[in-house]
């Protein structure tokens, strides 16, 4: 330090640490009191919006539900997801209708799109061993091109009965799910891209496939479990 | 702290309507732009953006003014950033209990709102000098100035990219929506159109004013 810089410091009253440690101190307490009393007052409203949105996505997928439970599914076997905190498994939602009947199951499935990863909620029914409809629960697809797999009438109709069944052994699907080019679909597990959204198209075809090959056979194995899941 | 204790300003009309037009965020002093041009691509999005920004923008300036004299100089921007991040925390968890539709779609801009420029500019170069009712005026005002400059992007971006405004329908059927408008090409077209515009509206009154003292000068 030069003597200038000496006086010029000695002539100017230096900030003591503490009033910095006082101030950052007091304003990082001050600030996490505000965001913990936010996140108290707002938990329960979040929570309710997210169960209604699910909600909302399950009866899109699968016509006719009344009331829903959430399970734990994986190769160890299936579980009520708010039964054992240690079960491990991917969770599916069993949709049940008026008398309790299984209407049919609701699953989440996620592959890399055009963008980002799309994420959707699939309605399957046991009885027609079919996909009953999709639901894109995130995605950033190009808006005007990419995004109509969330809504184009033509492109949707591909899940009202888009077969599924299993094969012979039961470990896997009897015929892959499979996106083909625009206009060339010819068999019902075949999935009919949007011309100018291939790769979105693809992304959907691919996902539920995926997840339909490992999960459909287990649901099939434990299908009495669920069908009792209401009642039980 | 500051070594300029005569810059108290009265609160006047001016201090509010300078966030509106003659120092709007947006549109003059070009501030904030990274929201401005991504999440105006609907009407609904650039209120809830415009919004939030707000509310930030007012509490953070009211905290910062309260406690101004007790910032030391050294720690005064970190101390703004904790301000600041704590209300963007508040709104986050607030949209996302208002709608969760809304928050998907606005997506990371909403945390992003710590980092915007507009907010922090305000705290330092203003609400950290000015009493609290002069801070509160002016930070509503650029607050309200910038989400009038986020609905004009966003209106505009909607009606010609999706022929709607707030989801009604606009356009007849036969219109065939301009996609481009609602991708991010399109958030630049249309700030680029509305500066045009200000541009030329601030020009044509400095040569009307210039007109009016040439003809006093030469009727004196």
């Amino acid at each position: 330090m030069s003597s200038a810089e000496k006086v010029q410091a000695h002539l100017q009253p230096q900030t003591p640490s503490f009033a910095m440690l006082r101030t950052l101190g007091g304003v990082a307490m001050l600030s996490g009191l505000l965001v913990v009393l936010a996140f108290q007052f707002t938990k329960p409203i979040i929570e309710e919006n997210k169960r209604i949105a699910i909600e909302k996505a399950v009866s899109h997928v699968i016509p006719g539900v009344v009331s829903k439970k959430d399970f734990l599914l994986s190769a160890e076997g299936l579980f009520p997801a708010d039964g054992d905190k240690t079960a491990k498994g991917e969770k599916i939602y069993a949709a049940y209708g008026a008398n309790g009947e299984l209407k049919g199951i609701a699953l989440e499935a996620a592959a890399t799109g055009y963008q980002d990863v799309i994420r959707i909620l699939y309605g399957y029914n046991q009885d027609c061993q079919c996909v009953t409809g999709i639901k894109i629960l995130k995605m950033a697809e190009t808006p005007g091109l990419g995004d109509k797999i969330a809504f184009d009438p033509d492109f949707l109709k591909n899940f009202e009965a888009l077969d599924a069944r299993l094969n012979g052994q039961k470990s896997g699907l009897e015929n892959a799910i499979v996106t083909v080019k625009h206009g060339s679909k010819r068999e019902q597990w075949q999935i009919d891209s949007i011309s100018g959204a291939t790769i979105s198209s693809k992304a959907i075809g691919r996902m539920i496939n995926e997840s339909g090959q490992r999960m459909f056979p287990l649901i099939i194995k434990h299908l009495d479990a669920l069908r009792i899941g209401q009642k039980g | 702290m500051s070594a300029l204790p005569n810059q108290q300003e009265t609160v006047t009309l001016d201090t509010f309507m300078r966030g509106l037009w003659e120092e709007n965020p947006v549109f003059v002093m070009l501030l904030g732009l990274c929201p401005v041009l991504a999440v105006t691509n609907s009407t609904m999005n650039a209120i809830a953006m415009g919004l939030a920004t707000l509310f930030v923008l007012v509490a953070s300036s009211t905290l910062v003014s309260l406690l101004r004299k007790m910032i030391p100089k050294q720690v005064r921007i970190a101390t703004y950033i904790i301000i600041i991040a704590t209300f963007v925390t508040i709104v986050d968890y607030v949209i996302q209990a208002i709608s969760l539709d809304l928050y998907n779609a606005l997506g990371a801009f909403i945390q992003l709102i710590v980092v915007n420029c507009v907010i922090l500019g305000r705290a330092e170069a203003y609400a950290s000098k000015q009493k609290v009712g002069a801070a509160i005026v002016n930070a509503v005002g650029m607050g309200v100035g910038f989400t009038i400059a986020l609905l004009c992007l966003g209106t505009v971006r909607e009606l010609l990219g999706a022929g709607t405004i707030l989801g009604f329908q606009i356009f007849s059927n036969n219109f065939e929506p301009w996609v481009v408008m609602i991708l991010p090409p399109g958030g630049f077209f249309v700030l680029g159109a509305w500066l045009l515009l200000f541009e030329y509206l601030k020009q044509r009154k400095e040569q009307k004013l210039l007109a009016a003292e040439g003809a006093t000068a030469n009727g004196s």
